[in-house]
């Protein structure tokens, strides 16, 4: 067996050339024919390769914010890929001297506002389209897909002048209001695939007790979905830390904004030395997300893959 | 309300004459409609009743503190001789289609590296996701930085490095800022487009390729004959969604030129802001982001149909 393998793989391997070492080689019960020289240039190097440039940039943020001023714009001195003496600097002024905790906290609010709001639209509705079969659920559900196909960029206009016209505007609350169309979409068909795979019998014997529907919802149904829960929670949460554009154009005091808005617009004083206030303000604005990420990561990943699978 | 009636004949019979008030409280679509009312209130409000406003308010010239009048298809018409309006439409159309193409390509090599057996995978694929959580703002101003006309990291590597003599003013100059945003864009979608295509790979069985081997096919057959085929479905859901962002993105822009230098990266979406919002013109913004609607219904119909085509060629056996 494992010699007609390996002749067929020399074999193979005679007709392919070199450009083709780009093409898969994807099971693993085959890996070990591999050589590990074949295997660190066809795999090891370009895998490193591409984490260096996708981690490049949060190097260079975080290492920029802990730069002193002179060595920022002294590149011939000082080599610009480390820091000799770092400070805490900048750090210190974004929190003690800028609004940037506000900042942070009207962000915080505004996404456990929205995320909460949104599950707890999309529970129910995903059990109502699941469960319940009512007249048109396929429909329903379908529509909830196409909502989640249209973007912001073709809404703010639009959704100003109705956040102005009941007297929102300025308002975080306008977001909290305003997010849940992004993200109900998503927890909608994302809890729908885990409800599906929660068995009948549990609601049948329920139903035979005696359980009204919303008892069958809240003693059954979310418990058993707890995982699809922290998975929609954790994306949705993500989701609305992101937003840009319903933020932007929504909030024009500076107390009220979100982290993101105050970055772009609070920050930019044409400063040559903003540089180190500017990265410290980005990395703390995503610190919050990368830890709770690395808590979650397969809830994340869950997440991702399972309302692109459906 | 009759037919739902009938359609619940045992629960009558059992309880000899229920009051309408019971029949209705187990009705299934009476008690559906309860449980769809918040999340159909809310898309309702802010997304459905928004989406036909701003296609009303597109025919119309309302400015910021002005209702607007009818005006009919004036803002189209001044659109359709505006050069930056269509510099913007070109910009979006080359961006959507480079960054989207060269995402792919990266996205795809890197989920088949990924599925290869190796130390560390799980740590590997939770580090490739990073650039997605971080909000975008916040990683574009650091590629700001990175881009420094001045101070840039790049610049100062490559004259080190003897390549070239001067610093590279990325997001000075037209073409380097378009390709500048476009990289930035790209950084930061492989990682969505290649986890979400290593999800499609781990459902792809090991014996299938075992049996490939075993017939003599090379690498390269493999892939296209038992890999490309099996995952045509999933890529075409995770193009749609990528062009799509790709095509409406606002922020990165925003946040790294504003559309500068001298438009050159003008997205609708930015034009539509500095229209609408920033020069208080809500009907001429409403009418640009209102003519990004026709590409997104194209961009999700070829994805559609390929995703259909895909599934009767499986179905028939090929």
């Amino acid at each position: 067996m494992t010699d007609t393998m390996l002749q067929s793989k020399t074999a193979a391997q005679a007709t392919v050339n070199a450009a083709a070492l780009a093409a898969s080689d994807d099971s693993e019960g085959m890996s070990y024919l591999e050589s590990l020289p074949r295997r660190l240039i066809t795999l090891y190097l370009p895998l490193f390769v591409i984490l260096v440039v996708l981690l490049f940039p949060f190097y260079w943020m975080g290492l920029t914010s802990i730069k002193p001023d002179e060595q920022l714009i002294d590149m011939n001195t000082y080599n610009p890929f480390w820091v000799v003496h770092p400070t805490f600097k900048h750090i210190q002024k974004l929190l003690f001297e800028t609004q940037y905790p506000r900042w942070l906290w009207n962000t915080m609010y505004v996404a456990v506002g929205a995320t909460t709001l949104s599950i707890i639209a999309s529970v129910l509705a995903a059990y109502a389209i699941v469960r319940l079969r009512f007249k048109g659920a396929d429909t329903v559900g379908i529509l909830i897909f196409f909502a989640y196909l249209v973007p912001p960029s073709i809404l703010f206009i639009p959704l100003a002048s109705v956040i102005q016209a009941y007297g929102l505007f300025d308002s975080p609350l306008s977001l909290i209001l305003v997010y849940p169309t992004l993200l109900i979409p998503f927890s909608t068909w994302l809890l729908m695939g885990y409800f599906k795979t929660i068995p009948f019998e549990l609601e049948e014997c329920a139903l035979i007790d005696g359980a009204s529907r919303w008892q069958i919802l809240v003693k059954i149904v979310v418990p058993l979905a707890v995982p699809g829960l922290i998975s929609a929670f954790i994306f949705s949460f993500t989701l609305c830390w992101n937003e840009f554009i319903y933020a932007l154009t929504f909030l024009q005091s500076t107390p009220n904004k979100t982290v993101p808005v105050a970055i772009v617009n609070e920050f930019v004083d044409g400063d040559v030395y903003k540089w180190g206030s500017l990265m410290a303000g980005a990395l703390v604005g995503s610190l919050p997300l990368v830890i709770l990420y690395a808590f979650f990561v397969e809830h994340y990943v869950s997440a991702m893959t399972g309302a692109v699978k459906e | 309300m009759s037919t739902v009636q009938t359609s619940l004949p045992a629960g009558a019979v059992a309880s000899g004459e229920p009051s309408w008030w019971s029949r209705l409280q187990t009705n299934r679509n009476f008690i559906a409609l309860w449980f769809m009312l918040p999340a159909a209130a809310f898309l309702i409000l802010f997304l459905a009743y928004p989406l036909g406003l701003g296609v009303w308010m597109s025919f119309t010239d309302e400015k910021i503190g002005r209702t607007g009048i009818f005006v009919g298809l004036e803002n189209y018409e001044w659109l359709w001789d505006d050069a930056i309006f269509w510099l913007a439409v070109f910009n979006t159309l080359l961006y959507t289609i480079v960054a989207s193409a060269i995402k792919f390509a990266i996205g795809l090599y890197l989920a088949l590296l990924l599925n290869r057996r190796m130390p560390f995978k799980a740590i590997i694929r939770a580090i490739v996701l990073i650039p997605f959580i971080v909000p975008t703002v916040l990683s574009a101003i650091a590629f700001w930085w990175i881009y420094d006309a001045q101070f840039s990291i790049i610049s100062w590597s490559l004259i080190k490095l003897g390549i070239i003599n001067h610093n590279i003013d990325f997001l000075g100059d037209t073409n380097w800022a378009r390709a500048s945003v476009i990289i930035a864009n790209i950084w930061r979608g492989v990682p969505f487009v290649a986890i979400t295509l290593l999800a499609g790979l781990q459902t792809v069985s090991p014996s299938l390729y075992e049996a490939a081997t075993l017939d003599g096919a090379t690498n390269w057959q493999r892939f296209r004959y038992i890999t490309y085929p099996l995952l045509t479905p999933i890529i075409a859901v995770v193009m749609t969604f990528s062009v799509l962002f790709t095509f409406t993105d606002f922020q990165l822009i925003w946040a790294l030129t504003r559309g500068g230098p001298v438009n050159a990266t003008h997205l609708m979406a930015t034009l539509s802001y500095q229209r609408g919002i920033i020069s208080g013109r809500l009907g001429e913004g409403a009418a640009i982001a209102t003519a990004m609607i026709p590409f997104l219904l194209a961009a999700i119909a070829i994805s559609w149909f390929g995703m259909q085509r895909r599934k009767w060629q499986q179905g028939s056996d090929q």
